[in-house]
């Protein structure tokens, strides 16, 4: 049984957003991180760029593979975990905390009627 | 496509928790714990490698050297028993059916070939059309292949095996019992590192895999996955089929040129291959390093300052024993010499790189 934590929403691409007032925290879930092995490389763009939900805002790189990372809600960032270009291990170690990726100024609160809650995304899972 | 095939040491693989894929119809492990770890441990202790999907095809009887020398472009008459020899398949137009190593068991008379799993059918039927007159039996489901790689290796297989495979020398292999079965050791590999490559009939591959790991504990042995198997192999510039070689790619612009020799008499594709010779190269196999961020993956563009396409990735990867972005890649002439600036495109932005003496590492050196 996998650690979902309920406080968190999640898209069908194995992405977590936290939502704290129209302040959205985005990474990639625990599941995402241990199917693409150790991460090497992260592309996540600067902090005032725009972002659109389900579409592509960077790349996580693991040694063999390229996965597109993408955005839970539409919105600006207002800033990006930049520790994480000369260091990705917290996307490994500490997925849902510390290897956060990007915040996000969300522009439409409904976008997250969107998401999946624990239980939806753990269904996901489950059939993996 | 039929279903996945799986090796003899599929239940070791699940039980040790590695990660299973389908390589080429089979089902082997990527993983087993941490690609960079099993990597590195290669590179300075000893890895083992399921390659049971390889394929083994026999050449026999008194046309065996002959069908050999018709299809391959080495010379194999210069093959005596004990030893491998490297080699080519070329199609007609000179193009690359695959890549080989040959097994001299018995002078003229018997020969085993080591082929690439996801082409061993093609290359079957391709060697039944081109015969001439040799027993040809395809054994790779009889057959199991283990690689023992690291500069320890030497010491561990002393360990299970006579003294005699300590003291083979590279491309050289004898035929040691192992419990009630023969193996075929030979001091090959496709890491750069020194170590083995042992064939072994499939009923003994577990037992052989157990006791590698069990006497391997003191030097630090590690089960490698194919993840590792293919950076390791990166690193070294070597080859894979389906990336650096292909049925549209020639053995001169890859660098293979030194296994084709038409000295030795007529063979398959050797009138094509003389004329592209002839012909000169168009466009050259290199390595490069990225100095940007980013890592360059197969068939991402390569452009040249001046912002021209002048060729693609075949392999890509981040080097885990340097900790950077590597590659190979064909560029058109002009462009091969070390030190040369070129830029990858990597998704829509173009990253700097440079042409870099190859391999990438040098384990013997080190």
């Amino acid at each position: 049984m996998k650690v979902i934590p309920e406080e968190f929403y999640y898209t069908k691409d194995h992405e977590w957003a936290l939502v704290d007032e129209n302040i959205v925290t985005v990474g990639i879930t625990t599941y995402a991180q241990e199917s693409l092995g150790e991460v090497v490389y992260v592309e996540i763009p600067e902090a005032g760029s725009k972002v659109v939900q389900n579409q592509t805002f960077g790349v996580v790189e693991s040694v063999k593979a390229v996965s597109d990372l993408y955005a839970p809600v539409s919105g600006t960032l207002i800033e990006v975990n930049e520790h994480l270009m000369d260091n990705p291990g917290p996307v490994n170690d500490s997925p849902m905390e510390d290897g956060w990726l990007i915040r996000i100024e969300m522009d439409n609160e409904k976008e997250l009627m969107e998401l999946m809650k624990a239980p939806d995304y753990r269904k996901i899972i489950d059939k993996k | 496509m039929s279903e996945v095939k799986k090796t003899p040491l599929a239940g070791e693989h699940e039980a040790a928790g590695a990660r299973m894929v389908d390589f080429a119809g089979w089902y082997l492990p990527i993983q087993y714990t941490n690609l960079k770890e099993e990597h590195l441990n290669v590179r300075s202790n000893i890895g083992l490698f399921d390659v049971s999907h390889m394929g083994e095809v026999f050449f026999r009887g008194e046309n065996a050297l002959k069908s050999l020398q018709h299809m391959t472009t080495n010379d194999v008459s210069k093959l005596k028993e004990g030893k491998a020899q490297y080699s080519l398949i070329l199609n007609e137009e000179g193009g690359v059916v695959d890549d080989i190593i040959i097994y001299c068991l018995k002078e003229n008379q018997e020969y085993m070939v080591c082929v690439n799993a996801a082409n061993s059918d093609k290359d079957f039927a391709w060697f039944e059309k081109y015969n001439q007159g040799a027993e040809l039996k395809n054994e790779s489901s009889d057959w199991a292949q283990i690689a023992v790689q690291g500069k320890k290796s030497p010491e561990l297989l002393d360990q299970i095996f006579s003294e005699s495979v300590k003291d083979l020398a590279s491309f050289s292999f004898s035929v040691e019992a192992f419990t009630s079965e023969n193996c075929i050791i030979a001091r090959t590999g496709y890491t750069g590192e020194d170590g083995y490559e042992i064939f072994c009939p499939n009923s003994v591959a577990v037992d052989l895999w157990r006791k590698l790991l069990e006497k391997g504990a003191d030097f630090g042995v590690m089960p490698i996955g194919l993840g590792a198997r293919d950076t390791l192999r990166t690193e070294m510039k070597y080859s894979l089929y389906g990336h650096e070689i292909t049925d549209e790619t020639n053995p001169f612009e890859a660098s293979l040129g030194w296994v084709v020799k038409p000295a030795k008499g007529d063979f398959v594709g050797k009138d094509a291959a003389v004329s592209l010779k002839e012909a000169g190269l168009k466009r050259k196999l290199i390595g490069f390093t990225i100095e940007d961020r980013g890592i360059a993956r197969d068939n991402y563009k390569v452009f040249s300052a001046d912002g021209q396409e002048i060729g693609y990735v075949t392999s890509g990867t981040q080097s885990p024993s340097l900790a950077k972005a590597i590659g190979i890649a064909y560029v058109s002439l002009g462009f091969e010499n070390i030190g040369q600036e070129i830029f990858v495109d990597i998704r829509g932005r173009k990253a700097k790189a440079v042409v870099t003496k190859t391999p990438f590492v040098d384990p013997k050196g080190a």
